[in-house]
């Protein structure tokens, strides 16, 4: 029996278990998958919007600001990559400028600072490569991106590291209240009990919520399809450019990441399927054509990777956040769509404080806010590099060609706390495997590191969990063992 | 970390045959930096044969083939480091380079030989819709999967593109058990070479479909099936000709691209056509001293081509290194970037007559894309590809406006390199001579 469960590894079900993980509780948090990050929060714009979007008075727009503003302190108590590189909306018809002044008005009364409007001239000249349409823009200085996955690893190792359990591959299949007066959640992996239970699963919050409320609710996957371009054209805008709104969302915007690429997306396509998350001809054509409106020759030959994400689409566009009228001790986070990964941590304290005042929390005296990330090699010196080396050797051998990961990084994202268990999972933790190569290079490698570090065959290896094996069999002569083999000649540095 | 006259940035075989020609060019002084564990490159996962019929006059693995020069280069005492993963070569040819043992270290060079081959253009960059499940693998790393770790990607498989690459998993992965439904290529044309056509679709009964692309992919965690579609003209898919394949594996072998992240951190500039470095004559960059072959340079199809390139490279960074090292002996200033173009012109500067080569009319790029006359050999290979499949045509050659060759080749296609070979004595008694043209004419 726990006191909390919560449904969802994802950004908000992490935050809300980080929030919990301060209180003198048991937490649980539920995941269907075989690891964090699994679902809408690994395929997003990795945006972290300013707040001037969401309508006047709505949840969104407030805890949008507010987890806006809370990026800064949890960036760094997690020691995750994040840069304020500002945003601009764009506006490049005449007639539609007013538009502008209507966002800059909503900004202002959602509390977002330091909004201005600029000229066509002063737009151009902060970011040279605006189209040539442009007739001016709304810029503001406290947008921000930040790396999706590190922000829910990291909230949710921290999390762990405070007490809270994770189940991996369980799917909560049905939840009742029973006659103990606690929640029973039957899943594919059998039966937990708890006295209150957090909604935070995001597309399928949906199917949660109406397992216990009379009240029902729709959430629609509003699929966004996404390019991601190379390093080498990272900088052809410093700002995220968004065209000007409309109901349909925020519309394609060109960003640099926080690590340096290119991302242009999304589309906005309401779909049936949960798991829909595959791109469609037509859904990149029309995302290039969007793109190209509000940029100067965009590199898109430059792409090296196209996915899609859903969004979480609630047919009020707003969260829901709260306890359910007709199921007391259910807590819902559900409709968290863009700006979700922006509000994550602020929806983690809404749910943090509303558990706390309802449950009559203490705050433990050993919680730890802070989290050490992965060693990152890049950008060391050199005289680093070679003290990391010096302790262990591994961090001198490069993985990962095109983002240069070393294998003591690939090692330690294996065996830290909630640790990779795929290739999928390194990827998000290290980033070996999502350069220019798409893992051309560096996947049979991995798969050595991955089947040495945990012990198991390459046929058990996979790309994401379930069913996605790399390798199903050997060959027919096949001798099999790669790893050892590789392993007798490494390190014979020879010099004739 | 000892200084090195000559440091070679890859171990495959253009780095090989560098190191090699070096050598016995007289620079003893040199280090190849490989970052796989054993010399090589992707020759070691290449099990099939038919290497070095030009090279040898015999037919070898490629194993066997790099073992020809792995053994030169221990014979002749060449040192390398293995593991060793270069991180920046810097415009005065300091090279960072990082390694277990070592650690991070640099490495002041005299010259630099760029070799580092290629890499395989990723599912990514293809835009194919569809899932991104397991399942998908270019052809190069399915071949070292399955010739190098053993292990098979799947029993039913779709191949996308006609590279040479693709061509021989498509036989491999038979001879394994596996079922290879078919090879669909974008092009009207394949991308590799007839002779694998034959020898590993034809002879095992695979079909190849020109003209046609994948327009989905299923399966969420693992691929289940693919579709393919004809295209038309415009490369786009044409509605109503879609047919499906269950399948458990999808291969892509759609074009190599030259790994030049290092090259344009130092400064080299590049040819947009080939996406590798433009070079001269001595197949050197536009950073004195700094020479480029193998398929970082230009995307080749046979190897003993690389290793003939690639010989010509180190020869000419040796003869770099010692004129360098002659003019310093002169007391002239080091011999630092902007005097190298000029010690090796053979003691005329300022007075070389460099001649511009131009592709057009179907012949897409040229190595090398400028000769300097003094500099150049006897004879000088100039390779080139096609755009589109010619039949009957001439490869003409034009000094200035004068056509001066006109070769007619029953076919020509651009999976198969072309070469013409220039006469210095040609050259060098047209003094005015500003441009070499080639280009493909019909008549």
């Amino acid at each position: 029996m726990y006191d909390v469960i919560v449904i969802g590894a994802g950004v908000t079900g992490s935050a809300v278990a980080r929030e919990l993980s301060r209180y003198d509780i048991s937490t649980c948090v539920l995941e269907k998958c075989e690891d964090v990050c699994e679902g809408t929060s690994k395929a997003n714009s990795a945006i972290v919007h300013a707040g001037f979007d969401a309508a006047e008075g709505t949840l969104m727009a407030k805890l949008n600001v507010r987890g806006n503003e809370m990026m800064d302190e949890l960036s760094r108590d997690l020691d995750i990559p994040f840069k304020r590189n500002g945003s601009m909306v764009v506006c490049i018809h005449k007639e539609a400028l007013d538009g502008l002044k209507e966002l800059y008005d909503r900004g202002i009364k959602n509390g977002v600072k330091g909004l201005k409007i600029l000229s066509r001239e002063e737009a151009l000249e902060m970011e040279p490569n605006l189209s040539e349409n442009v007739q001016g823009a709304l810029y503001a200085p406290t947008g921000g991106i930040i790396c999706p996955f590190e922000l829910n690893i990291a909230m949710a190792e921290n999390a762990f590291e405070n007490g809270v359990d994770f189940k991996f591959n369980t799917e909560v299949k049905d939840i009742k209240k029973g006659e103990d007066d606690l929640w029973h959640l039957q899943t594919n992996s059998g039966e937990y009990t708890a006295r209150y239970v957090v909604n935070a699963a995001g597309v399928y919050a949906d199917m949660i919520h109406n397992m216990v409320s009379g009240n029902k609710i729709k959430i629609t996957p509003r699929r966004g399809d996404y390019c991601l371009l190379d390093k080498q054209v990272g900088g052809h805008v410093s700002h995220t450019i968004f065209p000007q709104p409309t109901n349909l969302g925020k519309g394609v915007l060109v960003s640099p990441t926080v690590h340096g690429n290119l991302i242009v997306g999304p589309t906005a396509i309401d779909i049936d399927d949960k798991e829909g998350t595959n791109t469609t001809a037509d859904g990149i054509d029309d995302l290039i054509s969007k793109a190209g409106n509000h940029i100067r020759n965009l590199p898109i030959r430059n792409v090296i990777t196209s996915f899609a994400g859903l969004r979480a689409h609630e047919d009020h566009h707003d969260f829901i956040i709260g306890e359910v009228s007709d199921a007391p001790c259910f807590i819902d986070c559900a409709g968290i769509e863009s700006p979700g990964l922006t509000a994550s941590p602020a929806i983690g304290e809404m749910v943090g404080n509303l558990l706390k005042e309802k449950m009559a929390l203490k705050e433990k005296e050993n919680y730890k806010a802070t989290r050490k990330g992965i060693v990152k090699t890049e950008g060391l010196s050199i005289q680093e590099r070679n003290e990391l080396i010096k302790k262990n050797p591994a961090y001198g051998n490069i993985v990962c060609r095109c983002e240069m990961i070393t294998e003591g990084e690939i090692i330690e994202a294996i065996h830290r706390p909630l640790g990779a268990k795929s290739l999928d999972g390194i990827k998000r933790r290290t980033r070996a495997g999502m350069g220019r190569c798409q893992g051309g290079f560096c996947t049979p490698r991995t798969m050595e590191i991955l089947s040495r570090e945990l012990g198991i065959p390459y046929e058990e290896i996979t790309k994401c969990g379930g069913e996605s094996v790399i390798v199903p069999t050997r060959t027919k002569e096949g001798s099999g063992n790669g790893a050892a083999s590789l392993e007798g000649t490494r390190g014979e540095v020879t010099g004739a | 970390m000892k200084n090195y006259d000559i440091v070679i940035v890859g171990g495959g075989p253009a780095g090989l045959a560098a190191a090699v020609s070096a050598k016995k060019a007289g620079c003893d002084s040199i280090l190849i930096l490989e970052r796989d564990t054993e010399l090589g490159g992707i020759l070691n996962q290449c099990i099939h044969n038919g290497f070095g019929l030009h090279t040898f006059k015999e037919e070898l693995t490629g194993p066997e083939y790099a073992y020809r020069f792995i053994k030169q280069v221990l014979d002749l005492g060449i040192e390398y480091k293995l593991g060793t993963m270069v991180m920046d070569i810097a415009p005065d040819k300091t090279v960072t380079a990082m390694n277990r043992e070592d650690g991070m270290f640099t490495i002041p060079a005299k010259a630099v030989i760029l070799a580092m081959g290629c890499r395989e253009r990723p599912r990514g960059a293809l835009n194919i819709p569809g899932y991104r499940p397991a399942g998908i693998f270019s052809a190069g790393t399915a071949q070292r999967l399955v010739n190098t770790e053993g292990y098979m990607p799947g029993k039913e498989v779709v191949i996308l593109g006609s590279g040479d690459i693709g061509l021989i998993m498509a036989r491999r992965m038979t001879l394994e058990g596996a079922k290879v439904k078919c090879v669909a290529e974008l092009m009207p044309y394949s991308g590799g070479l007839k002779r694998n056509i034959v020898q590993c679709l034809d002879d095992y009964g695979i079909p190849l479909k020109l003209s046609h692309t994948v327009v989905d992919i299923e399966g969420k965690e693992h691929v289940t099936a693919v579709t393919i579609a004809e295209v038309g003209p415009d490369r786009k898919p044409i509605p109503g000709t879609e047919e499906r394949y269950i399948c458990d594996t999808l291969l892509l072998s759609c074009g190599l691209i030259p790994e030049n992240e290092l090259s344009r951190s130092a400064g080299v500039e590049m040819n947009p056509v080939t996406s590798g470095p433009i070079v001269n004559e001595s197949l050197e960059t536009n950073i004195p001293g700094v020479f480029a072959c193998g398929n970082v340079l230009h995307v080749h199809d046979l190897v003993d081509y690389v290793s003939e390139e690639a010989g010509r490279a180190g020869e000419n960074a040796a003869k770099y290194v010692k004129a360098a090292g002659d003019s310093s002996e002169q007391g002239a200033a080091e011999a630092g970037a902007a005097q190298g173009v000029d010690t090796a012109s053979a003691g005329k500067p300022g007075a070389s007559q460099v001649i511009t080569l131009v592709a057009t009319d179907g012949a897409r790029y040229t190595v090398p894309s400028t000769i300097n006359v003094d500099r150049m050999s006897d004879l000088l290979t100039v390779r080139f590809r096609v755009g589109d499949v010619y039949k009957n045509s001439f490869v003409s050659v034009y000094f200035d406006d004068e056509r001066v060759m006109h070769n007619q080749k029953r076919i020509m296609s651009p999976g198969e390199m072309e070469q013409i070979i220039l006469r210095k004595s040609q050259l060098s008694e047209r003094p005015q001579l500003k441009t070499i043209t080639v280009k493909i004419e019909n008549e």
